[in-house]
C-alpha cells in the first residue's frame, strides 16, 4: 500500500501506476454535479466578475486543491454542536463530471480525483498533461469511508446546493483506493472494458 | 354487517396510521443499515471466488468490513440511500391515501435522523426538498390482496446502479440480437459490459422481457424483490437466468470493475405479454448493496421485519 499525504508533489504523482493501492491522508474537498458545474461556469470561465461570496469560495478552494484532492461524494452528514460529522460517505459515480473535470484539474492544480466507476478520455488526457491520478474508492462502502474522514473542517455552498452537493472541506486519514487512471495515460477501466468486450463478442458470436 | 365491511374494520385495526408509520420507520432503518441474509451470503461466496491478494479480493473484503461496521453502528451502509421504492399489499377497504401519508411521515423522520440522505430534488429548480418527499417521490405501488394483513416491501435503490439500467428494442442489428431468448441473452450481457464498474458490481439484474416501455421497467424492478436463491418457476427463464449469470461472471469485470471473477450475484427474469410490433428487453441493475426488506403487519401482533 502506497501512502500519500497532501499536498502531493508532481514527482510523487508521476510515480503512481494503474493498479496500485493507495492510502491517502490530508485535505480534500467533496464536489459532485452542482459543484463541478459551478466551479467551471462560475469560478473558472467567469462570464461575469466574481462577487464577494464566490471570490471567497474560489480562494478557499485554491488553497485546499493545489496539490490536493477532489472527492466525488454526496455524504450523509450530522450536526454535532458547532461541528459537522460524516455519517456515511462513499464515492459516487464519476463519469457525470467528465465534461468538467479536465478544466478543474488544470485550473486548481489537482493531484488526485477520487470517485468510482472511472472517467473518460478528457480526464485521462488532463491527468497526463497536468500530473494527476484518478483514485477509485470502494463504491457502496459509505460507513467504512466515513471512518477515514477524520475531520470536517468547513462547508461551502451548503444553502444553495444542499448537503449531498455542497463543497465539504475534509481531512482524510487513510482513505483506501486503487489508482485506476495514472499520469501516464493508462486506464484500468479501458483495459477491463476491452477485455470484457472481447469476451462478450466470443460469447455472443458477434466478433 | 356484510363480509366486505367486517374485513374493512379488521383491516383498519391492523392499520392504525401511527402504528404503520412507526413500523415503516423501523423498516427503513433496517433496510438502510443491514443487508438481508441471502445477499450477505452471496457476498461472502463472491469473496471466496476471488484470487487471494488480488484487487478483487481486497474490494470484497472491504465491502464485507463495511457491512459489519454499518450494522454495528446503525449507520447507512451506503451514503446514497437511493430511491425508496415501496410495494404495498393491503386488504380490501384500506385507505391507500392514509397509508401514503404514514409512509411519507416515516421518510421525513428517517431523514431527520440521518438514516436516509435527503434525495428528493426538484428537477426544475434544483432544490432538494430535504425530507425525501416530493412530486412522485417516493414511488409507492399499492396492490389489494385476499389476506387480512399488510405487507410492505422496501427497496433502496442507489443512483449509480439506477443510471446503468437499460431498455433494448429487439431486433438489434449491431448486437445481432433477434426476437427470441437468444437475443435477450445478448442484450442483457451487453448491458453488463456497458455498466462495467459504474453500477457497483457484483450486482444483481432484474430483467423483463416484453411489456411496454413503462411496464417493462416496473416489472424488471419487481423481479429484484425475489430472493437470490429462489428458482424461476418457468424452466426456460430459469435456464436463461443461470446462463446469463455464468457468462457475465466470465467477463472479468469483477468487484467494482477492478477485474476479477464476481461480476454478478444473481439474475432474475420475468416476462409480460407484448404487442406484436414491440419486443422490449428491460434491465434494472442493482448494486452489490442490495437493500431490500419486508414488513408484515398482522392484526394486533407486533410488526415483523425480515
Amino acid at each position: 500500500m502506497i501512502e500519500l499525504r497532501t499536498p502531493i508533489s508532481l514527482e510523487a504523482v508521476r510515480e503512481l501506476r494503474v493498479g496500485e493501492m493507495v492510502s491517502l491522508s490530508g485535505l480534500a474537498v467533496t464536489a459532485r454535479d452542482a459543484a463541478h458545474k459551478y466551479m467551471v461556469e462560475r469560478l473558472i470561465e467567469r462570464r461575469q466578475p466574481l462577487d464577494e461570496a464566490d471570490a471567497r469560495v474560489h480562494r478557499e478552494l485554491r488553497e485546499v486543491l493545489r496539490g490536493g484532492a477532489v472527492y466525488h461524494c454526496g455524504p450523509i452528514v450530522r450536526r454535532e454542536g458547532e461541528r459537522w460529522r460524516f455519517v456515511s460517505a462513499g464515492p459516487t459515480t464519476s463519469i457525470r463530471e467528465e465534461v468538467y473535470q479536465d478544466r478543474v484539474i488544470a485550473h486548481f492544480g489537482l493531484r488526485v480525483v477520487i470517485g468510482k466507476g472511472g472517467m473518460g478520455p478528457r480526464t485521462r488526457r488532463a491527468c497526463q498533461e497536468h500530473g494527476c491520478v484518478y483514485l477509485h474508492g470502494l463504491g457502496g462502502t459509505g460507513a467504512l469511508t466515513a471512518e477515514a474522514v477524520a475531520e470536517v473542517l468547513d462547508v461551502f455552498k451548503l444553502e444553495a446546493f444542499g448537503p449531498p452537493e455542497a463543497f465539504w472541506k475534509i481531512r482524510f486519514e487513510g482513505f483506501v483506493g486503487v489508482v485506476t487512471m495514472d499520469a501516464h495515460g493508462q486506464s484500468l477501466h479501458d483495459q477491463v472494458a476491452e477485455r470484457a468486450a472481447q469476451k462478450l463478442a466470443a460469447l455472443t458470436g458477434t466478433s | 354487517m356484510d363480509g366486505s365491511a367486517s374485513s374493512g374494520i379488521r383491516a383498519t385495526t391492523a392499520l392504525d396510521p401511527e402504528r404503520l408509520q412507526d413500523a415503516v420507520l423501523e423498516l427503513i432503518r433496517r433496510t438502510a443499515t443491514e443487508l438481508p441474509p441471502d445477499v450477505k451470503e452471496a457476498l461472502h461466496r463472491a469473496r471466496q471466488q476471488e484470487e487471494p491478494g488480488s484487487r478483487g479480493e481486497l474490494a470484497m473484503s472491504l465491502i464485507l468490513r463495511n457491512l459489519e461496521l454499518a450494522e454495528g453502528r446503525g449507520v447507512p451502509a451506503c451514503q446514497d440511500t437511493g430511491t425508496p421504492l415501496f410495494y404495498v399489499h393491503h386488504p380490501e377497504g384500506v385507505s391507500t391515501r392514509r397509508m401514503r401519508q404514514a409512509i411519507e411521515e416515516a421518510l421525513r423522520q428517517a431523514t431527520a435522523r440521518q438514516v436516509l440522505r435527503p434525495n428528493a430534488v426538484d428537477p426544475v429548480t434544483g432544490a432538494n426538498s430535504g425530507v425525501n418527499v416530493g412530486t412522485g417521490f417516493p414511488p409507492i405501488h399499492f396492490e389489494e390482496w385476499d389476506e387480512p394483513s399488510v405487507r410492505v416491501d422496501l427497496m433502496l435503490k442507489g443512483g449509480g446502479c439506477e443510471n446503468v439500467g437499460a431498455q433494448y428494442s429487439l431486433p438489434s442489428e449491431p448486437l445481432q440480437a433477434g426476437r427470441d431468448l437468444e437475443g435477450v441473452r445478448k442484450v442483457v450481457l451487453d448491458c453488463v459490459v456497458r455498466a462495467e464498474g459504474k453500477g457497483c458490481p457484483p450486482g444483481v439484474l432484474g430483467v423483463c422481457i416484453g411489456g411496454d416501455r413503462s411496464s417493462g421497467y416496473e416489472e424488471s424492478k419487481r423481479q429484484l424483490l425475489r430472493p437470490l436463491d429462489d428458482r424461476n418457476p418457468d424452466p426456460a427463464l430459469a435456464a436463461l437466468e443461470e446462463r446469463i449469470l455464468d457468462e457475465a461472471n466470465r467477463l472479468e469485470i469483477g468487484p467494482l470493475g477492478f477485474g476479477g471473477r464476481s461480476t454478478l450475484l444473481g439474475v432474475k427474469v420475468g416476462a409480460l405479454h407484448r404487442l406484436p410490433a414491440s419486443y422490449f428487453v428491460t434491465v434494472s441493475y442493482m448494486c452489490w448493496e442490495y437493500r431490500r426488506r419486508t414488513l408484515l403487519l398482522r392484526g394486533d401482533e407486533p410488526p415483523v421485519i425480515r
